[in-house]
């Protein structure tokens, strides 16, 4: 629990990291952790990158921008779409594991698991305009993870 | 300290007054200058800035509280100050939203807040500590007017749906069952010689006696349903007069029931050295601060100015930008220097010849989800009904937070609750619904409860911070490691250009943090500014 202090936006976590595992029912809106941790490409875009990349992925623009996902030349390397998910790219968080967050840190952060990269990543490459044939395995996206598992 | 009033002589001060009375601080500044009060006149701010070099220029980038802070202190050192702000507002997220307001957010669903006057939310920040002084010097220097803000509150809750078949608990009861049971319990094992070792016999009795007052234990030890445990749990009726009177005592929950719903986990959030009473608000909603400090610069910040390239020489620092209304032609400004306070999630992406040091700390911080959530009720039930004023209750249902108006108790009008606090996974899914997703969401959610939401809910606002379009996330999230790595190197000078903003703090997601960043990186600007103008 270090320096779960240091944050003006600190708190239920205390609670919630631990407790909201234990919610006998799987809430619908909000996956729970555990129901989370199965999710499929699909759920995990429409319940978690879309918050960004928007519902139909076209992306948005404000004072910076999300990029568009959507018919996206850029993911015609799966390879690049998987580190990217993986490690996470400036306003990008990483989904791999993060090892240097403890505490509040590492209650912030959603962990996704190497066949589910692998599954959004399919997913995205194989919809919203996107028709690349090919497909990341689990494997693909291990041998991805960087020497220090977390952003450099 | 920095107290302008006490630098001039009085005829001029009262001159001075009676403009800034009339025209606002802006016009007041430039009569200051008419006046000849700034330049010359010795800067008593918060950090040295004395001896400006003569028509030294500054480039402020960013109108919330860091460049605010920054342009004020700048300007009143006699630097020529100009900010760029993408919003066509002041306080960036020091922000309230009020009824009558629309907020857009990225993808472009827009709100129109439908809270009765008076009531608002604050999508950011909602409290401020009473040590946060560099903050509170400025609320009392612009005349932002505080009241208390209330975090911990004994007759709020404490709630997760699996504990307790769902009932909220008092956090009152809950709170002294707990130490009760840890008191009675530790109490037993000295007894039984567990600690002969480590405390002698004089040791152990003045360990029992703390322990039976900290715990609310009886004379045998025990944590027990009689007078002194309700008079700290509560009663099932409390204590009053004539024949009516007689309190009945309350009932203590099991040791085991308070181990295993795990509600513990919230008890100590109010001994966090932030959230340790006294805590304050601005009275009107946060937003004060950063529409005092708009008021105070005037025309200093061009609105509406999105900054779309720093680039930097040998003599100054050029931003370009746009116009955020309306995009596609590009302006250019220019100063000798740059204070940057642009959130790193959007700094990230604006081309800026920096050196690598400084790229790379830039780019190696991602930001955290969270959402704020709004609700308005016909009527403050919480209050009415529950004896809740102010405070928050915690719950590990995804909505994380209830927090009650900490102002206008017992109005008789309606009121707003904040419906949703939350962060990490929970808050990355409340930011990819719709804002009425949300709203609908924290109301089924909540309801849990307080069951009174059903009949009393009128309407809500949703703010999901990565959706902000200034913001594009809650605060720039550091680990140790990172920190080790590139905090540093995002604060040094690169050229021309300083960083500042919550994100070049130790205070990260505390507005603290982002003036004293500001303050810090000014300090350095100078220094350079004066040597530059020596040299
Ligand atoms: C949900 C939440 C809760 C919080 N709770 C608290 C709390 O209770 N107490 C507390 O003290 N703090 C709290 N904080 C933290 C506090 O809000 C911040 O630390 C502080 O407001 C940051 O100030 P800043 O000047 O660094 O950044 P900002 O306020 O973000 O200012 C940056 C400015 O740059 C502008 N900008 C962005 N891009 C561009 C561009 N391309 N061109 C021109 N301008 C641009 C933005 O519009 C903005 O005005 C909270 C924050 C959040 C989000
Ligand atoms: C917090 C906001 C956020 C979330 C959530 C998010 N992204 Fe991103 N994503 C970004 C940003 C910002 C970029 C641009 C990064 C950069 O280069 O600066 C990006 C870039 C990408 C790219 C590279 C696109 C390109 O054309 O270069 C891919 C692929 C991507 N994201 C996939 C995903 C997937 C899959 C998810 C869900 C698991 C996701 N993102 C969730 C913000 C987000």
């Amino acid at each position: 629990m270090k320096r779960t202090a240091r944050c003006g936006i600190i708190a239920a976590m205390l609670l919630a990291a631990s407790a909201h595992a234990q919610s006998p029912a799987a809430d619908e809106a909000v996956l729970p952790p555990a129901v989370l941790a199965h999710a499929s490409g699909e759920q995990i875009f429409q319940h978690i990158c879309q918050g960004c990349h928007m519902p139909d992925a076209r992306g948005a623009t404000g004072a910076g921008t999300y990029p568009a996902l959507a018919k996206d030349a850029n993911l015609e390397s799966a390879a690049f779409a998987a580190a990217t998910v993986l490690s996470g790219r400036r306003d990008m968080p990483a989904f791999g594991p993060r090892t240097d967050l403890q505490g509040f840190e590492a209650m912030l952060h959603v962990d996704l698991d190497d066949a589910q990269i692998a599954a959004v990543v399919n997913y995205i490459r194989s919809h919203f305009g996107n028709h690349y044939a090919d497909t990341l395995s689990a494997a693909d996206v291990a041998a991805l993870h960087p020497p220090t598992p977390h952003k450099p | 300290m920095s107290d302008l009033s006490a630098r001039f002589s009085p005829s001029r001060r009262e001159v001075l007054r009676g403009i800034g009375l009339v025209a606002g601080g802006a016009a007041m500044y430039r009569a200051m200058t008419a006046l000849g009060v700034t330049r010359g006149s010795k800067y008593t701010g918060p950090v040295d800035l004395s001896g400006a070099p003569r028509g030294a220029s500054v480039l402020v980038l960013g109108a919330g509280l860091a460049g605010m802070t920054a342009a004020y202190e700048l300007r009143n050192a006699g630097y020529r100050v100009q900010v760029l702000e993408y919003n066509a507002r002041p306080g960036g997220r020091n922000w309230t939203l009020r009824g009558g307001d629309t907020y857009t957010e990225l993808g472009g669903e827009r709100q129109h807040c439908e809270f009765d006057k008076g009531l608002y939310l604050n999508p950011g920040p909602w409290r401020i500590p009473y040590h946060h002084e560099n903050l509170l010097h400025y609320c009392r220097e612009l005349g932002v007017a505080l009241e208390p803000f209330v975090q911990v509150n004994y007759n709020a809750y404490l709630h997760s749906p699996a504990a307790f078949g769902g009932k909220p608990q008092r956090y009152r009861s809950y709170k002294a069952d707990y130490q009760g049971m840890v008191a009675e319990q530790l109490a037993k094992v000295v007894g039984q010689g567990a600690l002969d070792k480590e405390f002698d016999k004089q040791d152990r009795e003045m360990l029992l006696e703390s322990l039976r007052e900290w715990g609310y234990l009886d004379g045998q030890l025990r944590y027990t349903r009689n007078d002194g445990t309700s008079d700290t749990r509560g009663y099932d009726k409390d204590p009053g007069g004539g024949l009516s009177g007689k309190p009945v005592w309350s009932q203590p929950l099991s040791a085991k029931d308070v181990l295993n719903s795990q509600l513990w986990h919230a008890l100590p959030i109010g001994d966090v050295y932030e959230f340790q009473t006294t805590l304050f608000q601005p009275v009107g909603g946060m937003g004060r601060i950063g529409e005092a400090f708009g008021r105070e610069l005037g025309d200093l910040i061009r609105y509406n100015a999105k900054v779309t390239r720093i680039v930097q020489d040998e003599h100054g620092v050029s931003a370009h930008y746009e116009d955020a209304a309306h995009p596609g032609v590009t302006r250019q400004v220019r100063a000798d220097w740059c204070l940057c306070t642009i959130p790193l999630s959007i700094l990230g992406q604006i081309p800026m010849n920096v050196g690598s040091a400084m790229a790379d700390a830039i780019s190696a911080v991602s930001y955290a989800a969270s959402v704020k959530i709004g609700l308005q009720f016909k009527r403050r039930f919480w209050e009415e009904d529950e004896r809740i004023y102010g405070g928050i209750t915690y719950t590990d249902l995804p909505i994380f937070t209830i927090g009650y108006p900490s102002t206008d108790f017992f109005s008789r009008g309606k009121g707003v609750l904040l419906g949703a606090y939350t962060w990490g996974a929970s808050a990355f899914q409340f930011t990819a619904m719709s804002p009425a997703e949300r709203v609908r969401e924290a109301v089924r959610q909540g309801s849990q409860i307080h069951p009174q939401y059903a009949n009393e809910f009128e309407n809500g606002i949703a703010v999901a911070w990565h959706r902000v379009p200034f913001a594009m996330g809650c605060f720039g999230e550091w680990s140790d490691e990172l920190r080790a790595k590139h905090y540093d190197n995002l604060c040094q000078i690169d050229g021309r250009i300083a960083l500042a903003g919550e994100h070049a703090s130790y205070l990260p997601a505390w507005q603290e943090g982002a003036i004293t960043s500001a303050l810090d990186a000014i300090g350095r600007l100078h220094q350079r500014a004066v040597a530059g103008a020596k040299s």
